[in-house]
């Protein structure tokens, strides 16, 4: 039915779009230059540590092979553009272009370049909601990454702002700790960035440690966002099965 | 005479459309709690210009688009909206008799019963928040109101919309 306000939707994306677009004609050339020059080392960068990134895969997968354990994919990831973001104060939300007649579907996690921004909770034809990790009703499993440590990292309702929940007294997080996702629940993969504990505070007078996080990902401005994962295709399997 | 009627009719919605379009636009974090209810505002000019013509059902309508856009619960702008339609309907002959100001005053009240619905119904479904912000839109409403007011009666006028 939200078919209805899809026009719409583009209709108020339409200028910021375009904008972009006046932006990227008048751009100087020095300032090409300069990104030219700059993205040039990044890229430089970026390809070392892939090559090193080839020979730790492999010695990774021999490792899980002595180990006996499953092997870890590679999940395909989508890129995907921002073109809305819900005027309400109390739902954070974000609109993208992709609908489910582009095979998105419900629980879909969604990363920016800098972590896990929230997960789809709505789909139209050709647009979808995705609600952040920030907003009130968003829960997500992470862990330690320095210890393996597990928790639940809610979200308030507040931008930038991430809780963990029931950490007892004597568990070892720490300020600056990056928080992963853990990849249990099964909606999140695993491994990626979530936040990085900002506030430790231990009162004895309360049973539990209040940890609170920030966000890795820019949640208030990436305009690019990257689907993950493929349709899981769990209901044609007993179709099959059916019909041998 | 019919012809001219389909016109403004094109024209109310026109101008329905320019208010869903402004209250999607995005805003500054600073700004987020302050925009005014575009949608309700326009609502309640046409309801008090027009009751033969904008009304309760109309509103209904309304809140479903704008439900629909926002991502609440279908119904929740609907309900809200029926109601403030309502009570403009009682409301509208006093209200083409006040003063500017005096008309301000009434619009802070009503988009206030208007969020306050909003905000109660909001809190069942889950979302809920203990600070009185959801209040201020109702006051920059007000404070928008007489422009508005203006604005759409020129366009009324102009059209010659009946």
């Amino acid at each position: 039915m939200s078919l209805v306000v899809t026009p719409l939707q583009w209709l108020v994306d339409l200028p910021s779009r375009a904008a972009d677009n006046l932006s990227g004609v008048l751009v100087s050339r020095t300032t090409l230059l300069s990104d030219n020059e700059r993205l040039r080392t990044e890229a430089l960068q970026l390809e070392r540590k892939v090559q090193q990134n080839a020979s730790l895969m492999a010695e990774n997968i021999r490792l899980r092979e002595l180990l006996d354990a499953g092997q870890r994919v590679d999940e395909p990831v989508r890129l995907v553009e921002l073109i809305g973001v819900n005027p309400d104060p109390f739902q954070h939300e974000v609109i993208i272009n992709h609908g489910s007649e582009d095979s998105v579907y419900d629980g879909q996690p969604v990363l920016d370049a800098g972590g896990v921004m929230g997960q789809v909770v709505s789909l139209s034809h050709y647009t979808s909601r995705v609600m952040l990790i920030t907003d009130a009703r968003a829960a997500i499993p992470v862990e330690v990454n320095r210890n393996g440590f597990r928790a639940i990292a809610l979200g308030k309702g507040v931008l930038g702002e991430l809780e963990l929940e029931h950490v007892p007294d004597t568990a070892d997080v720490r300020e600056g700790d990056l928080l992963v996702t853990s990849g249990l629940g099964g909606r999140f993969p695993r491994g990626y960035p979530v936040g990085i504990v900002g506030e430790v505070v231990r009162d004895p007078g309360q049973q539990f440690v209040q940890v609170r996080a920030r966000p890795s990902a820019r949640l208030d401005k990436s305009r690019h966002l990257l689907l993950v994962g493929n349709k899981p295709q769990v209901k044609e399997i007993p179709a099959e099965v059916a019909s041998e | 005479m019919s012809e001219e009627r389909a016109g403004g009719g094109l024209i109310i919605f026109g101008t329905f459309i320019i208010g869903l379009v402004l209250s999607q636009i995005p805003m500054p974090d600073m700004l987020i709690w302050a925009r005014p209810a575009w949608v309700v505002l326009v609502l309640i000019y046409w309801v008090m210009a027009l009751p033969h013509r904008i009304g309760v059902g109309s509103a209904f309508l309304l809140g479903l688009v704008m439900d629909l856009v926002r991502g609440s619960v279908l119904g929740l702008n609907a309900l809200s909206m029926t109601i403030i339609a309502f009570l403009v309907l009682v409301l509208y002959k006093r209200m083409r008799m006040f003063p500017l100001w005096q008309q301000s005053g009434l619009i802070l009240v009503l988009v206030g019963i208007n969020q306050l619905l909003f905000h109660w119904m909001q809190g069942i479904t889950g979302t809920t928040s203990d600070s009185l912000l959801f209040l201020l839109p109702a006051a920059v409403s007000a404070l928008v109101w007489p422009w508005l007011f203006l604005l759409l009666r020129n366009v009324r006028r102009l059209f010659r919309i009946a």
